[in-house]
């Protein structure tokens, strides 16, 4: 033991001797990596960082050294403690990444399983096919219009010019509605909406109309009684046919390809003169590119204009009008067209919401 | 309308005749649609004339079958089987030789069949690629060829029809006459018209007649043949091109009637002139007359019928069908010829009434050439004086005066404005010309150039100048006028109604329901199946007078009779999960239905006479429902799932409301056929606009459905457009959530509750959700508890916990007031 003024030599003091720290830090520094994970290592610490730790025990010991001999005995403990630390630092670091690889690796799922949920859902490609019309020709300054399914005489036929007794009345199958007196009909076409649009809306008009129709056809593969038009109509001072024209080129671009065109042939529709039948190039057509009948068009009759008050004199129109079924049909190669209207979602749900 | 080639071009005169699809071509750009081009034949190697030498009937098989001698050529007799019975000894045939090779390549061969050795075969016209005649063998007229004669030449086989469907206002496209002119103008060749022929001046009347109703006849003329031999056949020729324009050999009479019919496009009739009694009369039908007509029907005249009748009575159903009384005869031999101008309209109603559309009527129905009767009865006459040795009597019966076509004018550039085309100088007169009208250039006192066209006879349809347009445009060619887009107008876009009606449709197809579009028509019977009492609305449907299924009759008032029955259709074949969605019209009839006033369309009806037929129109709303059945979400690895439930209609319902832009709320209702104690009214405000929840058990069992199914139905059309515009201010303060569990008997609607707590907790409240109810022991019988969290923040400041728990018991305090709720403890 010594005595309070004997001066101490520190390498009398055992615990801060240089081979007795080193022992220490090589004994932490085997502790700390033989601990296999972040618990075992966390249970080592204290027996080499904690207060009862060889180094921590040695730096009590300082105080009582010489002042001469605290400086270097000081900062031998610091490096032996500094060095411990590093090595519980490193080794925890290398820890950690294993038992965060662990963890993500333990925590991985088979993510192939399936995860249909919820039923899927889909629009009527009808719905979606009218929709893209629509928006085709809004984006061309054409207004959206809307009409009754069940309509009268008047707007279906007589104003359309269809004489009472004109063949082409008989020629559109007619449902009737009741008592035979009613001079209602279900609309056989979306013809009327022209009229009526001549009489709500302020000239010119630029309208399209996609809506139901019927006609006593029985349900077949290319035929059903329930159906849906697009009716176009613009008046306006100066419209001509190549105006027509142009217009269903456009129409026809944006339903099938850039390469798609029209070609008009003469025909007869009353409430049309001249009459056209429209036909449309299709480029991706079943058995090689070719003309698909797709629709009716023409110059408005005058006398339409004339019986929704129009100046034939002042104002021309033109309108067309296809049918949204036939044009499923071809353009997705669909081979029966029951499959639109006997409503079985196996049909439907391919379509999703936007196709 | 089929036409053979080579009569077609017969009065066409061109240097170099066109190819059968070359003239389809051509007719197909002027507007006359094709519908087939059929070549005939194909024939090659050895068909000949033969006539018939003997006939040895074998009777040991099932059918008849004869053993024939044929001479086939100078002293070459062949023997054939045959199996056809119409003909007989001396007979004039055709015959296919050994190495002989017929449509449908079938090589004709020297074989044994019957137990005899068959050199060829005698052939029907079918099968020899003529028309679709196989009532028998073709039996030629006697004297038209000799045995040996090339059967290729007589029978024209190097020929093509060409069936055409002119459209309803082109009646004079439906004659060889009228299609040849129209490929003289579509090619520019010369035309030889046929309807051009001498008439000679009449002596006297050929049958007295009387016309009592003008308007339904507007030109009668009459022509009398007597002493045709009523032995003599049809010319093979006039036969061939009946039976390919596919008309079958009745006898000469008849035969040339149709002829001159398909030749010109006038429908004549043949009378057996000893058959009649008296003078003709044309007028209606008077009430309860009958008449047999030619198909030996009896019919019961209306009296719109336009009739011929002579002393005995109606004799002829005018333009439509003739008698049988008065019907030539294979004995007749005194023969009055009929031709007349028909009411189109008038005929259209009788064929439609009568169910009777023939080749007279249909030609009739979309106007006849008012000048062409006398040139075809001439003709008529004439074929039966050649080929009958009738004497053509020198009266000639013509009473009434047919209206002719008016002069049109317009600006002689009219068709270049409507076409956007500068077409060249003179096309306008020289196309107007050329399809027959007189044709003058003036200028108008304001000196612009006009042309006026005196419309041929056979142009009926040519009546204002959108009319000549047509004309000209589609002769110069379709194909000339220019792709033009017109300049944009200034849209403005989807309305607002368009623009939500559209989110509403992708919400639901994006909440898992499909979309279908059943057909409005139902069965009546399905509102007993709903349990509807007998005054319910529902019931009060629109009816259709001609429905395609004779049970599904009305139009539907609700769209759940339609989404159910296709609902049941996808569980038949297999489906379990189904969630499907309509959005369409219902058709509503109006407590008061008003007629629809009888417009004119010489021009624009008043406001007030568009709003009484607009009144006059069954309301039309937009309806959406959906319906629902098996899981809402799948069972799988994840767990059960869950089957769809009430709660899900209601869910649907409500989301429907949230596309659209409106906040539904929910009341208990009792509407069928949905379950009274599960059944929800959705209202705006306190207006009802639809209902949801889970069918009736009993509505379930009726049509067979899955236990549970639930359905939805909104109006909407109902749905007001909201037009506020969120302006929200988002608090960046911090929020006090806390928690509340009230008491309140069983029978009280959470919506009330939460509409109480809601409403009363201040400004401060930001939201509030109910997130669990509990009933049992806890809270006792007739109670259930409310469990809420409530979620307070202040715009402006940190919120205090004190601030918030006031605000919460005021909240409480209104709920313990008004609706008896107590704090749980």
């Amino acid at each position: 033991m010594s005595g309070a003024n004997d001066p101490y030599d520190p390498k009398e003091v055992a615990a801060l001797s240089a081979e007795h720290l080193d022992a220490a830090v090589q004994k932490a520094r085997e502790a700390f990596a033989g601990a296999a994970d972040l618990e075992a290592l966390a249970s080592v610490k204290p027996g080499h960082l904690g207060d009862r730790s060889p180094v921590l025990l040695a730096r009590r010991e300082i105080g009582a050294l010489p002042p001469k001999a605290k400086a270097e005995a000081g900062k031998r403990v610091n490096e032996a403690q500094s060095a411990i630390k590093t090595a519980f630092d490193e080794r925890h670091a290398v820890l950690q990444v294993e038992r965060d690889e662990r963890v993500l690796r333990e925590e991985s799922v088979d993510v192939t399983l399936p995860w249909d949920r919820f039923p899927r859902g889909a629009r009527h490609p009808i719905t979606t096919l009218a929709e893209r019309i629509g928006d085709v020709f809004v984006a061309m300054g054409y207004e959206i219009a809307e009409g009754p399914e069940l309509e009268t005489e008047w707007f279906n036929f007589d104003a359309l010019n269809f004489g009472k007794d004109h063949p082409a009345r008989s020629m559109q199958d007619t449902f009737y509605i009741a008592p035979s007196d009613s001079a209602l009909v279900l609309r056989t076409h979306t013809s009327p909406v022209q009229a009526r649009t001549l009489l709500d809306r302020e000239l010119p008009v630029y309208v399209v109309c996609p809506g139901r129709t019927f006609r006593t056809d029985e349900l077949d593969a290319t035929h059903t009684p329930v159906f849906h038009q697009v009716e176009g109509l613009a008046v306006d001072k100066g419209l001509t046919m190549g105006h027509l024209k142009g217009t269903l080129d456009a129409f026809a671009r944006s339903m099938f390809g850039e390469d798609s065109k029209t070609r008009l042939r003469p025909s007869f529709f009353p409430f049309t003169e001249p009459s056209a039948e429209v036909d449309v190039w299709f480029p991706e057509k079943k058995g090689g590119a070719g003309w698909v009948e797709w629709g009716g068009c023409g110059m408005v009759n005058p006398n339409v204009l004339r019986a929704c008050g129009v100046d034939p004199d002042v104002y021309s129109g033109f309108a067309f009008g296809m049918g949204l079924e036939r044009t499923l049909q071809f353009r997705n190669g669909l081979p029966d067209m029951r499959d639109m209207v006997e409503g079985d979602v196996r049909f439907t749900q391919p379509f999703g919401t936007e196709a | 309308m089929r036409v053979p080639v080579s009569w077609l071009v017969e009065h066409l005169g061109f240097d170099e005749v066109p190819t059968p699809d070359e003239l389809a071509e051509a007719f197909t750009r002027i507007g006359i649609e094709v519908e087939e081009v059929s070549p005939l034949g194909p024939v090659t190697g050895p068909i000949v004339a033969g006539r018939v030498v003997a006939i040895e009937e074998l009777t040991e098989f099932k059918k008849p079958i004869r053993y024939c001698q044929v001479e086939v050529g100078p002293e070459q007799v062949n023997n054939i089987i045959c199996g056809a019975t119409n003909f007989v000894e001396g007979d004039s045939v055709v015959v296919a030789l050994p190495g002989a090779v017929l449509p449908g390549e079938f090589t004709i061969a020297e074989r044994k069949t019957y137990g005899r050795v068959s050199q060829g075969m005698i052939c029907a016209a079918d099968e020899l690629g003529i028309g679709d005649d196989h009532s028998g063998i073709l039996v030629l007229p006697t004297g038209t060829a000799q045995p040996g004669d090339d059967a290729m030449e007589l029978l024209g086989l190097n020929d093509s029809v060409i069936e055409l469907a002119p459209t309803p206002d082109r009646g004079y496209a439906f004659s060889v006459r009228g299609l040849a002119r129209e490929i003289a103008c579509a090619l520019d060749v010369p035309f030889g018209d046929p309807g051009v022929i001498e008439i000679p001046e009449p002596e006297g009347e050929a049958w007295p007649v009387h016309i009592e109703d003008r308007t339904g006849c507007s030109r009668f003329v009459a022509r009398r043949v007597t002493g045709v031999d009523p032995t003599a056949p049809t010319p093979w020729w006039m036969r061939r091109r009946l039976m390919l324009a596919g008309m079958r050999s009745i006898s000469l009479p008849v035969d040339v009637t149709n002829y001159v019919m398909l030749e010109l496009g006038q429908p004549l009739h043949a009378f057996d002139a000893s058959s009649l009694s008296g003078a003709l009369t044309v007028r209606r039908a008077l009430a309860g007359e009958k008449l047999t007509t030619l198909d030996d029907s009896v019919r019961a005249l209306d009296t719109d019928d336009i009739v011929i009748s002579d002393d005995s009575g109606v004799i002829s159903l005018a333009g439509v069908m003739g008698g049988a009384s008065t019907e030539v005869q294979d004995t007749s031999s005194d023969i009055l010829l009929e031709a007349a101008n028909w009411d189109p309209a008038s005929i259209a109603r009788t064929v439609r009434r009568h169910k009777l559309p023939s080749e007279a009527a249909k030609r009739f129905e979309r106007t006849v050439d008012p000048a062409l009767a006398p040139v075809a009865l001439e003709r008529a006459a004439k074929l039966l004086n050649h080929y009958a040795e009738g004497q053509i009597k020198p009266g000639r019966t013509d009473v009434g005066v047919p209206a002719l076509p008016e002069p049109v004018s317009m600006p002689i550039d009219l068709p270049d404005r409507i076409a956007g085309v500068r077409y060249a100088r003179g096309v306008t007169a020289r196309r107007l010309g050329q399809i027959g009208c007189q044709v003058s250039v003036t200028t108008s006192e304001e000196g612009q150039t006009i042309v006026t066209a005196v419309p041929p006879t056979w142009r009926a349809d040519l009546v204002q100048p959108a009319d000549l347009v047509e004309e000209v445009l589609r002769l110069e060619g379709y194909d000339t006028i220019p792709s033009v887009l017109p300049p944009a107008p200034a849209g403005r876009g989807l309305t607002e109604q368009q623009r939500r009606r559209r989110t509403v449709w992708r919400t639901l197809a994006e909440a898992g329901f499909v979309e279908v579009k059943p057909f409005p028509f139902i069965d009546p019977s399905v509102f007993d199946a709903f349990g509807l009492a007998e005054d319910d609305v529902r019931r009060n449907t629109v009816g259709v007078l001609n429905p395609l299924e004779a049970d599904k009759n009305v139009l539907a008032t609700t769209l759940l009779p339609g989404l159910l029955e296709t609902l049941q259709r996808n569980l038949a074949r297999g489906a379990k999960d189904v969630a499907l969605y309509n959005i369409a019209q219902v058709t509503l009839p109006r407590a008061q239905q008003v007629p629809v006033p009888s417009l004119g369309v010489d021009r624009r009806p008043t406001e007030a006479e568009v709003a009484s037929m607009l009144a006059a129109l069954p309301q039309q709303p937009l309806h959406v429902a959906g319906v629902l059945t098996g899981h809402r979400e799948l069972a799988g690895w994840w767990g059960k799932g869950r089957i769809a439930d009430w709660s899900d209609a209601v869910e649907a319902a409500r989301r429907v409301g949230q596309a659209y832009g409106v906040q539904l709320r929910v009341v208990a209702s009792d509407l069928l056929p949905w379950h009274p104690g599960r059944c929800a009214e959705l209202r705006v405000g306190d207006w009802p606009v639809g209902h949801a929840g889970e069918l009736h058990p009993k509505v379930i069992e009726a049509l067979g459905l899955p236990k549970r199914t639930v359905a939805f139905e909104l109006d909407l059309d109902a749905l007001p457009l909201d037009d506020r515009r969120p302006a929200p201010m988002v608090s960046p303060y911090p929020p006090v959530l806390l928690d509340v569990a009230l008491v309140v008997d069983a029978g009280v609607p959470v919506q009330s509750v939460s509409e109480v707590l809601g409403g009363s907790a201040g400004e401060l409240l930001e939201d509030i959700r109910l997130f669990d109810v509990y009933t049992g022991e806890q809270v006792g019988e007739g109670k259930k508890s409310l469990a809420y969290s409530l979620r307070f923040r202040a715009p402006d400041r940190t919120l205090t916990v004190e601030e918030a728990t006031n605000a919460r018991d005021t909240a409480v305090a209104a709920a313990a007031e008004r609706l008896g709720a107590a704090l749980r403890a």
